[in-house]
């Protein structure tokens, strides 16, 4: 079933494209997640799928893949017609796919990560199979050793166990869901050199991103959905940013800029030599971190994940108790100790990373997931009683209020799309006017449309008067709304730095844990004041 | 062939018709099992079904075993929604049956008004007082809840049995192991005439109103809830995981110990080596047959209330064995949780059909 060798393979069909779908459609109840859509790939082409969440590119993606079957359309492979029932047929003609969430047991090494993803069916010889990877990974610049255990290693190279177990069966055509939402900027490039070379020997990649820099730095060629239709065919590398962005969410967007600020009020809030011991082998402990944000600025905390992010938000919102009360201060008095929903009634509101489970409970109304968090600044309950209807009504403004698309305060939570709770996770902390807002991945698998509204939200609410901290590894983001920025690595934080002196490879540098020696840290230069404020290792006690 | 399909989203119309298809699917099983006895089936289901609730007396009777299976039964659910599996409920029923009765035998001579609440109030601590073990081993060392109240189950039935030989034993008894009949003060009112249904019926029923408020009405049972549903958006809401075990447990806990009392303050009368036929393990059957939901619970409670009679007038009147209850409380649980993949899955029919066709 499987030929030789890629390379041999696709030269021999010059002309004849790689990959050609014709009619596709495939419907959800409700909902036609792709209508009439049709993609031609050629081998060797590094072709973007460009689209919002929700516009059908991982239904698309699937249904290549064998994860999902069509409704109607037809599949070419190398000219020959075929049906794709599932994901072994796929591999069998040459498709492999990195997924956006990895599949890795983390108790097990990367070999043996591999031999199990690889299944019986792949050809691999798993005797070899040692040798196959350090191979692979040498030649493609991915340098990962087979005995290590996945527990031990960063985001990026548990990527490139995916990207490895890939090339390992030769693949024709590599499908890529948003690799580099969890890399530095460092080691997307290193992605970028190796999906070249790959691209050079022939491999297609079919690249899904709503990056749009990236896609105009890798991709040849670019397919933009919208509302499950191919609403454009573009070169990436002809259009400009802001043209892909509005054929994408199909209205001009304009980038917001920062407002210039008109100069901070006082501290809102301030960690002390904030030092947390990990709780277990897979937590980050947290070293002597210091930082403070006041009245009016957005802080923005950078790093790669798994750096103690989790931990900071945990020890910010409360789920996670201090030794010391003075470790968080909320406008000068000690809340290190206090119950979360303590803090939220003074005024400390949090959004953690996780949506679904954390945020909000999957299988609870919106109005419920409303009450969640705003029972105590809005009053939602009375003498022990929920206020149903008050709780309705207030999860009725979050959801006009930022546009979040559900069957109104009644649907589930997990039957919103990613976005779109997110958009209502965000929205519900903003809603309840907070002085400190702390924001974690605000924008995470969030399209353009949605990433700019809730941008727009949190500079709005730092322009009404309240300090927002937001720990992102979007640093697109991060530039683009905060007045100052520093990074986690490790659990220990960076320096502050003014957002308009630094460059994105800086804080690059930042987040693998380096010091910057020729950038002057925030010390008096947002405001020329303050000069007191010193961050970092050398902070006084 | 037939095949399981994963529905998109849970069914609704399942949640409620799973329970009504393992009841038929019991009934179907117990035919096949009667049949293969040799037992006439008509006769056997007729006795085991309808002859235990053709009567008023029988109704009561029916009243009599459902009271204990809903109060202990609505307690569970909703620690079971919180995801607190307290198994041990019978345990925290011997535990009120002692704890009450003791303070029966203790105002042994008084005959006043405010025994039996007395009697009431000991139960309920008493049952608590024995839930708070595995509580405590859970919050303090994280000890299975599951497996500490299954445990102390039997160490309770142990001590009663210690009781009723020695200290507690009726000293006119001739040495058996029983204590001294309740007066009058400290035995239940009845509440309908000739019959033995006590206050204990329509205190469980109360009781089932007052978790349905508890549950979609308070902060309280909303907690509950997420704890269950979400242990980290509940604790992100800032709610306490300890406290969340600390009231399941107790709550179950005191629910069980009155309904202990209730058995030895109401049909028994006294204190016996073994005072309950199980109530505080179908009372588990009870929760899940119910939906874990109080007023399902109701329902649930007199369903398997019948299979205690059921299983007696069987035994009586075609001398069938009395594991025949135990059989068909263990084929509707093993039923019930066989038809609740149809919540998230629904049957197929035939082969793989292919999706892609349309060329």
């Amino acid at each position: 079933m499987k030929s030789e060798s890629p390379i041999t393979a696709s030269n021999s069909h010059e002309g004849t494209p790689l990959l050609d779908l014709r009619g596709m459609v495939k419907s959800y109840p409700g909902c036609l997640a792709n209508d009439q859509v049709d993609l031609t790939l050629m081998p060797g082409q590094i072709h973007a799928l460009l689209g919002e969440n929700g516009a059908g590119k991982s239904t698309l993606v699937k249904m290549i893949y064998g994860v999902l079957r069509a409704d109607q359309g037809d599949i070419e492979w190398q000219g020959a017609p075929v049906t794709i029932n599932n994901p072994s047929v796929a591999r069998g003609l040459g498709i492999a796919m990195v997924f956006q969430h990895f599949s890795l047991f983390e108790s097990l090494t990367v070999s043996e990560n591999i031999a199990l993803g690889l299944g019986d069916s792949s050809g691999v010889n798993t005797d070899s199979l040692d040798e196959d990877i350090v191979t692979i990974s040498a030649r493609y610049g991915l340098p990962l050793d087979p005995e290590r255990y996945v527990y031990t290693l960063s985001v990026g190279e548990r990527q490139r166990i995916e990207i490895v177990r890939c090339l390992l069966q030769n693949p024709k055509l590599l499908i890529m869901d948003e690799p580099t939402s969890v890399l530095t900027p460092q080691e997307v490039d290193t992605l970028f050199k190796t999906l070249r070379q790959l691209s050079s020997e022939g491999v297609a990649i079919l690249y899904i991103s709503h990056k749009l820099d990236e896609i105009k730095a890798l991709c040849h060629h670019a397919t933009i959905l919208r509302g499950g239709r191919v609403v454009g065919i573009a070169n990436p590398a002809t259009e400009s940013a802001s043209s892909l962005a509005s054929m994408m969410i199909g209205q001009d967007v304009t980038p917001h800029r920062l407002p210039e600020s008109a100069g901070f009020g006082p501290v809102s809030l301030a960690c002390q030599s904030l030092t947390l011991p990990a709780a277990d082998s897979f937590s980050v402990k947290l070293d002597d971190i210091n930082l403070s944000v006041r009245a009016g600025e957005i802080l923005g905390i950078a790093g790669v994940a798994g750096n103690g992010q989790d931990e900071l938000i945990n020890a910010l919102s409360g789920e996670i108790l201090l030794s010391s009360a003075d470790m968080v201060q909320f406008k000068g008095q000690p809340v290190g100790r206090l119950m979360p929903g303590s803090r939220r009634q003074i005024g400390l509101c949090v959004v953690p990373e996780e949506r679904l489970g954390h945020a909000a409970v999957p299988g609870m109304s919106l109005a419920e997931n409303a009450f969640l968090t705003g029972a105590q600044r809005l009053s939602l309950s009375r003498v022990g009683f929920i206020r149903h209807r008050a709780s309705r009504q207030f999860a009725s403004r979050v959801i006009d209020a930022f546009q979040v698309q559900c069957r109104g305060s009644a649907a589930a939570a997990d039957s919103l799309s990613g976005g779109n709770l997110q958009k209502f996770v965000v929205g519900r902390e903003i809603m309840q006017k907070p002085e400190v807002l702390v924001v974690a991945q605000p924008t995470w698998g969030v399209d353009a449309g949605a990433a700019a509204a809730i941008h727009d939200a949190l500079l709005g609410l730092a322009a009404d008067g309240a300090a927002v901290i937001i720990v992102s590894q979007d640093l697109d983001e991060l530039l683009g709304v905060c007045h100052s920025i520093m990074a986690i690595c490790a659990g220990k934080t960076s320096d502050v730095f003014p957002a308009k002196h630094i460059t994105m490879e800086e804080i690059g540098l930042l987040m693998g844990g380096a010091a910057l020696d020729g950038l002057q840290a925030t010390d008096g230069v947002v405001n020329g004041q303050e000069s007191a404020r010193k961050f970092g290792p050398e902070a006084p006690l | 062939m037939i095949r399981l399909i994963k529905r998109p989203e849970p069914s609704r119309v399942m949640v409620y018709l799973a329970p009504v298809i393992a009841l038929v699917l019991t009934l179907l099983a117990g035919l096949l099992l009667f049949f293969l006895l040799g037992v006439p089936v008509g006769e056997a289901l007729y006795a085991f079904f309808v002859e235990p609730i053709s009567t008023r007396y029988g109704l009561a009777e029916l009243g009599v075993k459902a009271a204990p299976l809903i109060l202990i039964g609505a307690a569970l659910s909703l620690g079971f929604r919180a995801q607190v599996w307290n198994i041990g409920a019978e345990g925290q029923l011997v535990a009120g049956a002692i704890t009450g009765g003791a303070v029966a035998l203790w105002f042994y001579e008084v005959e006043a008004w405010y025994v039996l609440p007395l009697m009431m109030l000991a139960g309920i601590a008493g049952g608590m007082a024995w839930a708070s073990i595995p509580a405590l081993l859970k919050t303090r060392f994280n000890a299975s809840e599951i497996l500490t109240s299954l445990m102390l189950t039997y160490i309770a039935g142990l001590l009663l049995s210690l009781l009723v030989h020695g200290a507690l034993r009726d000293p006119d008894g001739f040495n058996f192991p029983e204590s001294r009949l309740f007066h009058a003060a400290a035995t239940l009112p009845i509440v309908l005439d000739g019959t033995r249904l006590h206050i204990g019926f329509p205190i469980a029923i109360m009781f089932v109103a007052t978790l349905w408020i508890l549950l979609s009405r308070t902060v309280l049972g909303f907690e509950l809830q997420v704890m269950g549903a979400a242990p980290r958006a509940g604790r992100f809401a800032g709610f306490r995981e300890s406290s969340v075990i600390w009231f399941c447990l107790l709550l179950g806990g005191g629910a069980a110990g009155l309904a202990g009392l209730f058995e030895v303050a109401g049909p028994i009368g006294q204190l016996i080596p073994v005072v309950s036929p199980g109530y505080g393990f179908t009372a588990i059957i009870v929760a899940f047959l119910g939906r874990l939901h109080p007023v399902g619970v109701l329902f649930a409670g007199l369903v398997m209330a019948l299979s205690y009679l059921g299983g007696e007038s069987a035994q009586i009147t075609m001398n069938l064995p009395k594991a025949v209850t135990g059989v068909f409380q263990g084929l509707l649980l093993f039923f019930l949780l066989a038809t609740d993949v149809l919540i998230l899955y629904r049957f197929g029919w035939g082969r793989r059909s292919l999706a892609a066709t349309h060329t």
